[in-house]
């Protein structure tokens, strides 16, 4: 009853990872003003810690925004 | 005798029978739950009941699934009309209207949806979108998602990425082709492999979109 697996499956890759993925080629392949419409709408920043012994590390911050 | 009040109310609203219901029903404001939506009486009654024991006075506080619409019934003959909703994670592209088919691109094939068709679930892949409304045809380039076909005749289309085709640049399509071909060929691991792979189908796709 199921279908086959997609190959990225069968590679490891989740279906967010595919969409993605798909997502971004498609953004990278648009006409001027809204291919860098389209990158800016997809930044993100945010800060990730990691809590050990009950005390938080030093948080990790991605960003996609110019480093002030 | 007025502890059974909101028993037999909930019992006999359209007719209460006994002088204390009737009292009651004068006072108490049961009616306001006849305004509520239908579908969300069914879903909440055994709350409002069950509060309506304790504080009979005052109006129980609406749940979520009171603000959700009920989806609407399925009609016995097939609608004229499809309605379409949509979505992309930014925006609402379409919003509940009404269309005679869309064909959606399927990774089962081409999918034509037209009203009364059966429900179904369907992943898309890359490619294109078209809404026929009369004469006129809207083309997207979806880059991937669902499309949830209803029984009664609505149908719901979630994308990552959809942009109509004019917004498509060639060169960039050429590009990308040549070089993900060129990725899958030199390609080692699995994972480089399948991100190479997609970058292939993807940007064929792109390219019979545009071409097609």
């Amino acid at each position: 009853m199921s279908a086959p697996m997609p190959f990225w499956r069968a590679a490891g890759m989740t279906y967010i990872t595919y969409s993605n993925i798909c997502a971004n080629l498609v953004r990278n392949c648009l006409k001027e003003p809204h291919k860098a419409e389209a990158l800016n709408r997809e930044k993100v920043h945010f800060a990730i810690s990691t809590w050990k012994d009950g005390k938080a590390e030093k948080p990790v911050i991605r960003s996609d925004l110019a480093e002030d | 005798m007025f502890r059974h009040a909101a028993k037999n109310l909930l019992r006999h609203r359209p007719v209460p029978t006994t002088s204390a219901a009737g009292a009651a029903a004068a006072r108490a404001p049961s009616r306001t739950f006849s305004a509520d939506a239908p579908a969300a009486q069914t879903a909440d009654a055994g709350f409002v009941e069950a509060w309506k024991k304790v504080v009979p006075n005052i109006d129980p506080p609406k749940t979520p699934l009171s603000f959700m619409e009920p989806r609407p019934a399925t009609p016995a003959s097939i609608p004229s009309k499809l309605t379409v909703n949509f979505v992309l994670p930014y925006a609402s592209e379409l919003s509940k209207k009404e269309v005679d088919m869309v064909i959606v691109p399927a990774t089962t094939g081409e999918l034509g949806v037209l009203p009364g068709h059966v429900a179904t679930i369907a992943e898309l892949k890359p490619g294109v979108m078209s809404v026929h409304d009369g004469n006129e045809v809207t083309k997207y380039f979806v880059s991937s998602g669902f499309a949830f076909v209803h029984a009664n005749s609505f149908a719901d289309i979630i994308a990552v990425e959809a942009v109509p085709l004019d917004r498509i640049d060639a060169s960039l399509v050429q590009k990308g082709l040549a070089e993900f071909t060129q990725k899958v060929n030199s390609a080692s691991t699995d994972l480089e492999k399948a991100e190479a792979q997609i970058g292939v189908d993807v940007h064929s796709a792109l390219n019979s979109a545009l071409t097609g």
